[in-house]
């Protein structure tokens, strides 16, 4: 670039500054609405994990028909997790509370199931009870959570009052007299060993409620439990440091705000056109590559500050911290921020009229940002989409301002990203220098 | 004639087979003002548009003082000014931001920037508004901003194209006193228009253009010459039923087209030769037993010659 060129770029980037600071509607969508939105998306996600917060229960309702010592402790079990919050119910508003949206689940115990439930635990032939669950089609992943937990604490129940309560004495007694005489689909051998198990059994029931050696009354009830307890541990940065789910919200808004800143910038370039003051920039001894650089860097600029507005936001409010590489950062950033340029550029060359354009590339920015992880984290995705959304730029954008910042990732995770991203930079640049309509 | 400061030779431009200027050249003296005139779609604004380096020419040539514009960034574009036909601005900045922009193009800065910005909105009368956003203006001030955009880098051409469009008399009649003045200074302008009122002011030569060529060109006076009726005379009389009208065609001074005709009581009658023709007509009036009453006569005009040469056509292109 010759050096008397240069204050034609400069008064040409200065320019849109100045209309992007006269414009408070750019202004605002430019920075409080990506704000706003990260910060929600943030809280959904996960939230700064430093910080105390409360979880929503899963709201499920328990219907007993049964209403038997044990299904009352199944329920009392149930209860007792600090993930569910289980209110009683009758059958009717059991189906309608879930039917409203009010409750995701709800258990119907049926009558009988204290009585077939413990003679199922030792006895594979006998007729297990049916629990019917009735849940909301579109909280799939809570009935698979309810799911687990009605089996775990059905056991501790259930095995507890085998071990402990009369009626699994009861039960006991029954299944031995019945194998007393010999039982369809069981060997001798496989009798006398059951017979063996029941007996024990029934040995533990009856001590479990005798006295203690002072003569106080044993309370302890002895079941199946837990084989083992679980620690889970956050994979981040580093020891001690938590995952803070605004981290990605953050990452995930400036992209696609930065994005609908180049749609900006394309239809800018049709109106310039429509106005006529295209025509006057182009009667300028100005050649064609620079006010196209011009343009894009002008574009690129205000992309790189969104992303300084709002890290800065999410630094001071949300306790975002970039545990990685900050060169990394602002690597990923750079280059996010000029392949943002050139596909604004791109949607310039290839748009017919600013509305078309518009609703176009709106659309194509949407989907970008929704498969590119911006909206919920990828790692989420089947896996067939994981692999496929590797095409678009905004995903290794996400994953790039991730890596640099919760994952605690060092220069060398940036270096992919940022490859991408300059190499879609490229081709969207390319496409915009070949397709742009030069001829007034 | 001095040497031209603007000169196009033999331009022609088709879009996808279909001609749009065949073969058009001109040439702009300094201080002269040289209307461009053509119905819509004669191809006015992409002879501009050749002109102004914005659309390279199938053929021909443009010089700029002599000189061959070559490519985007020739410093010899620095010669031409150019007023859009569209108010080419940007409405979020002033009037100041404005130019500030359109000056650094030219490589203006500092205070040569600062005296261009002052001495165009001088001329225009907008030094007061200076500050105030585009968007806030009327019409009228626009288009001023619009020509003072072209005048900072101080060309020695400037194209207008159609810089008129939408205002009121008011501010058509300061836009025309700024171009007299540039006029005045030495300025080479083109202006191109479909308001021949416009035309007859302020060009000092006008050229009609039509489906891509020129085909007339001239002084105002060399271009009425071209019409086969100078004046036209209208006369109320009495008794005028049927009248041999064909008769008056052969009278000395009476030209042959457009036909005479009888309306209203009115004769109308197109002279070639106006005290000759005047003489003869209200003589063969009396003769045949009509009395003329009022009598008037209206010279050819440019409109006259336009359509001549244009046909009256409706051109919706």
């Amino acid at each position: 670039m010759k050096n008397g060129n240069l204050p034609a770029l400069l008064a040409l980037i200065r320019k849109d500054l100045q209309i992007f600071v006269h414009d408070r509607r750019a202004m605002v969508l430019t920075f409080i609405v990506p704000i706003a939105i990260a910060s929600f998306f943030g809280y959904l996600f996960g939230g700064n994990a430093d910080k105390e917060r409360e979880t929503a229960k899963i709201e499920i309702r328990a219907i007993d028909q049964d209403g038997t010592a044990l299904s009352r402790a199944v329920i009392a079990g149930l209860g007792s997790d600090p993930l569910l919050a289980v209110r009683p119910a009758t059958l009717e508003e059991g189906r309608e509370t879930v039917r409203k949206g009010k409750a995701a689940v709800a258990i119907v115990l049926p009558k009988g199931f204290g009585d077939a439930a413990a003679r199922s635990l030792f006895d594979p032939t006998a007729k297990k009870p049916v629990v019917g669950l009735l849940h909301d089609p579109s909280h799939v992943g809570e009935l698979a959570m309810v799911r687990g937990m009605l089996t775990q604490h059905a056991m501790e129940a259930v095995s507890a009052e085998a071990f402990n309560g009369s009626t699994g004495e009861k039960m006991l007694g029954e299944q031995l007299r019945d194998l007393e005489t010999p039982t369809p689909g069981m060997s001798t051998d496989e009798q006398e060993s059951l017979r063996q198990l029941l007996t024990g059994a029934l040995d533990m029931n009856r001590r479990s409620r005798e006295p203690a050696a002072d003569g106080s009354p044993n309370t302890a009830r002895r079941g199946l439990g837990m084989p083992f307890e679980i620690s889970a541990e956050e994979v981040t940065s580093g020891e001690g440091v938590r995952y803070n789910g605004y981290a990605h919200s953050f990452a995930g808004m400036g992209v696609q705000f930065v994005l609908f800143a180049a749609i900006d910038l394309g239809v800018a370039i049709l109106l310039e056109r429509q106005k006529g003051i295209w025509k006057r920039l182009r009667g300028a001894p100005v050649s064609r590559g620079m006010l196209l650089l011009g343009k894009a860097l002008a574009a690129a600029f205000l992309g790189l500050l969104t992303f300084t507005v709002m890290f800065t936001f999410a630094f001071l409010v949300f306790g975002v911290r970039i545990s990685g590489s900050f060169l990394g950062f602002v690597a990923v950033a750079i280059s996010f921020a000029l392949m943002a340029a050139a596909f604004g550029l791109m949607i310039a060359s290839l748009g017919k009229t600013p509305q078309a354009a518009r609703g176009i590339s709106m659309l194509a920015v949407l989907l970008l940002v929704m498969l590119g992880g911006a909206w919920v984290p990828s790692f989420i995705f089947p896996k067939w989409l994981q692999t496929a959304t590797l095409v678009t730029p905004t995903r290794w954008a996400v994953d790039g301002f991730d890596a640099m910042t919760w994952r605690g990732v060092g220069f060398s995770g940036a270096l992919a990203p940022m490859g991408v991203l300059l190499l879609s930079a490229a081709v969207f640049g390319a496409i915009a220098w070949n397709r742009f309509r030069w001829e007034e | 004639m001095t040497a031209p400061l603007l000169e196009a030779r033999d331009l022609t431009k088709s879009y996808s087979g279909r001609p749009a200027v065949s073969g058009v050249s001109l040439a702009l003296a300094p201080g002269e003002i040289f209307g461009l005139l053509g119905p819509n779609g004669a191809g006015k604004t992409t002879t501009v548009s050749m002109l102004c380096g914005l659309l390279p020419p199938d053929s021909g040539t443009v010089l700029v003082a002599g000189r061959a514009i070559s490519g985007d960034a020739d410093p010899a574009k620095r010669q031409i000014g150019l007023v859009p036909q569209e108010i080419a601005l940007y409405d979020e900045l002033s009037a100041l931001a404005n130019l500030r922009f359109f000056g650094a193009l030219y490589g203006l800065g500092g205070a040569a920037l600062k005296s261009a910005i002052g001495a165009a909105l001088d001329l225009v009368g907008l030094a007061d508004r200076a500050r105030d956003l585009v968007k806030t203006m009327s019409g009228g001030m626009k288009r001023r901003l619009n020509l003072a955009g072209a005048l900072l880098h101080d060309p020695a051409v400037l194209l207008l194209d159609e810089p008129t469009v939408g205002v009121d008399p008011q501010s058509r009649n300061a836009i025309f006193d700024n171009l007299e003045e540039l006029r005045r200074r030495g300025k080479a302008l083109l202006y191109t228009t479909h308001y021949m009122e416009e035309a007859e002011r302020l060009c000092d030569r006008i050229a009609i253009v039509d489906s891509g060529q020129v085909i007339a060109e001239g002084t105002l006076r060399e271009l009425l010459k071209k019409l086969p009726a100078s004046n036209r005379l209208r006369i109320e009389i009495e008794g005028a039923a049927d009248l041999p009208l064909a008769e008056l065609k052969a009278l000395p001074g009476v030209a042959e087209e457009p036909e005479p005709l009888v309306e209203n009581g009115r004769l109308t009658v197109s002279l070639s030769d106006l005290s000759l023709g005047t003489a003869a007509v209200l003589g063969w009036l009396t003769a045949r037993g009509a009395t003329p009453g009022h009598l008037a006569s209206e010279r050819g005009n440019l409109e006259a010659v336009f359509l001549h040469m244009t046909g009256r056509r409706l051109r919706d292109a």
